[in-house]
């Protein structure tokens, strides 16, 4: 397998206070890799440094074997490298089918193509989407009248319009009922084996993460701690220090 | 987006007929109604911006007087005839208002919430300022433009019918506009800009389009207003920020922010109400204007059409969940 993302040697201060120190880490494309770590151990800043959000202090990200670095937000996000938050952010005055249309990819738009109307495929698109997240029946209501999980649910589907080749998950299943978790893994697995988009995952639920991943990084206190496949992280010593605080 | 309900195409056609007959049907109130065209295209525009793309500017009278100053120049220094002139005139303001935006949007629009807001305050009130200082322009004295070559009642069905057009192309405009990708990017940005970009829309490039839209509408008005006066003033006239600048971001408010009809509807009643305390509360009708202000902001924060709206929503075409389960997910 080809590797999609290299991270390297990525280090993020805020102040005195280190969020990431030389991080090194890789996703194979096609792979689904978990990120885990106790509470503030820098697995959303590392989400934030790879997208743009931050800019690093030292290492570099390459994505496709170019350098994204020095890259802004929208410029990574249409070269195929999207997020999704962990307090939910999606269009909350418009319907679900609007905020799906105006995520569509934005790589090749041109100025004309800005003025024009949403084509009729992009409207199918939508809606099959739709479908596929659940969210069928609730489309044309407003995006903020849904509940926190569909919410989640409509941000996941609105990720998929935009075909990324890599999609960041920050904790799909926080939030969910436990009922449909489930249907929450399955659908991962879903678009990871049929769309072939690969997937870095932040989950707190180990349940959810062991069998979802081919292999799982463990953050603690802003170092890269271990990694490997789920059976060596579950038995890890450090690991699971780090999870029961000892120092 | 939505297919427009049938009612909609009703409504426009009835604006438009009576806006073809009011110069015969109310022969005596033309100007008062020139300046109703005007104030739709002030809250309409002002509305691209605050209440479609969430970016409130106090500085959008700026545009209205480089439309002012330029169409005045080109009328004054061209040498054409009248019509000729003026034609050039409202071209050259459109363009130089629109190219100004566009230069300016590149850094202001970098900006969000207050910071935006206090920004295009300042532009607006130092462009006022340095057109007050200008021998070029008239500097404190202002400009007066051309007289129109024929009778008094030709020259006002004449204005009528340019702001009329003004008005109308600026709303099938803005209503094309927002009925296409264009409005869902605009809505987006208002909606969680960090949420557009990371979803890799071109925001910098939206929004400059947005601004250069209501600079461009603006300009045409402010040719046509400067030439409907007779005089340009730099600071009761082109940037009267207390004036127009207030009365743009009032009307959408009023109207209701975010909508089409919401801006016409606001300028309608805001001008209407206006002209009626001039008529009979003539020395207060300025302190009327303020405790209208306080009770619309009070009772109306969404405006009319946004009260209407949340009141009926499904008329508007909104669905409403009526089978809700508590965030379950229904397959």
């Amino acid at each position: 397998m080809t590797t999609l993302l290299e991270v390297q040697g990525v280090s993020k201060r805020f102040g005195g206070i280190v969020a990431n120190e030389a991080i090194s880490l890789s996703v194979p494309e096609g792979g689904i890799i978990g990120l885990i770590g106790p509470n503030g151990s820098g697995k959303t800043t590392l989400f934030n440094a790879i997208v743009g959000y931050y800019p690093i202090d030292a290492g570099s990200i390459r994505f496709e074997e170019r350098e994204i670095t020095r890259l802004r937000v929208p410029q990574i996000a249409r070269l195929g490298l999207l997020r999704t938050f962990q307090q939910t952010r999606i269009y909350g005055l418009m319907d679900c089918v609007q905020n799906m249309l105006i995520s569509t990819p934005h790589s090749h738009q041109g100025l004309w193509h800005m003025l024009a109307h949403c084509p009729r495929e992009d409207r199918d698109k939508a809606e099959a989407l739709l479908e596929f997240a659940g969210l069928y029946s609730k489309r044309h209501l407003l995006a903020g009248d849904l509940s926190f999980g569909q919410q989640k649910l409509l941000e996941f589907a609105m990720a998929l319009m935009n075909e990324p080749k890599l999609l960041l998950l920050d904790e799909p299943t926080a939030g969910i009922n436990p009922t449909l978790i489930n249907g929450i893994i399955e659908r991962l697995q879903r678009v990871n084996e049929r769309l072939g988009i690969t997937l870095l995952v932040i989950e707190h639920n180990m349940s959810v993460i062991m069998n979802l991943a081919q292999e799982l990084h463990c953050l603690s206190r802003g170092r890269l701690l271990a990694s490997g496949t789920p059976e060596q992280i579950r038995t890890d010593q450090r690991v699971i220090d780090a999870y029961l605080g000892v120092q | 987006m939505n297919r427009a309900p049938v009612y909609e195409y009703l409504l426009i056609t009835g604006i438009g007929v009576a806006a073809l007959l009011i110069p015969w049907l109310l022969p005596n109130f033309i100007t008062q109604f020139t300046f109703l065209w005007v104030m739709v295209v002030f809250a309409l525009t002002w509305d691209l911006l605050g209440g479609q793309m969430g970016y409130n500017s106090f500085g959008n009278v700026l545009f209205f007087g480089i439309g002012a100053y330029a169409c005045a120049v080109v009328q004054r220094d061209s040498g054409l005839d009248y019509f000729t002139a003026l034609a050039l005139g409202l071209l050259c303001a459109a363009l130089l208002s629109t190219a100004v935006s566009a230069l300016l949007g590149a850094g202001v629009l970098g900006m969000r919430g207050h910071y935006f807001a206090i920004c295009t305050l300042g532009l607006g009130v130092a462009a006022g300022e340095i057109a007050g200082g200008w021998e070029y322009l008239g500097a404190g004295s202002g400009m007066v433009t051309p007289q129109y070559p024929g009778g008094i009642g030709e020259r006002d069905l004449f204005y009528y019918f340019l702001s009329l057009t003004i008005t109308g192309t600026g709303f099938f405009t803005l209503r094309r506009l927002y009925q296409g990708r264009f409005g869902l990017a605009i809505n987006a940005i208002r909606d969680d800009e960090d949420k557009a970009e990371a979803m890799g829309l071109h925001t910098t490039r939206y929004k400059t389009v947005a601004w250069c839209v209501a600079a461009f509408f603006l300009a045409l008005t402010g040719g046509a207003v400067g030439n409907l006066i007779g005089f340009i003033d730099p600071r009761d006239v082109a940037f009267s920020g207390a004036t127009f600048g207030v009365w743009m971001i009032l009307m959408a408010i009023l109207g209701g922010k975010g909508t089409i009809w919401g801006p016409v509807l606001g300028a309608a009643v805001f001008h209407l109400t206006q002209e009626l305390f001039w008529n009979f509360l003539f020395g207060w009708q300025r302190v009327a204007l303020g405790a209208l202000i306080v009770l619309i902001v009070v009772f109306f924060p969404q405006g009319i059409l946004g009260w209407v709206r949340e009141t009926w929503p499904q008329r508007f075409g909104q669905h409403v969940d009526t089978d809700r389960q508590g965030g379950e997910e229904t397959r």
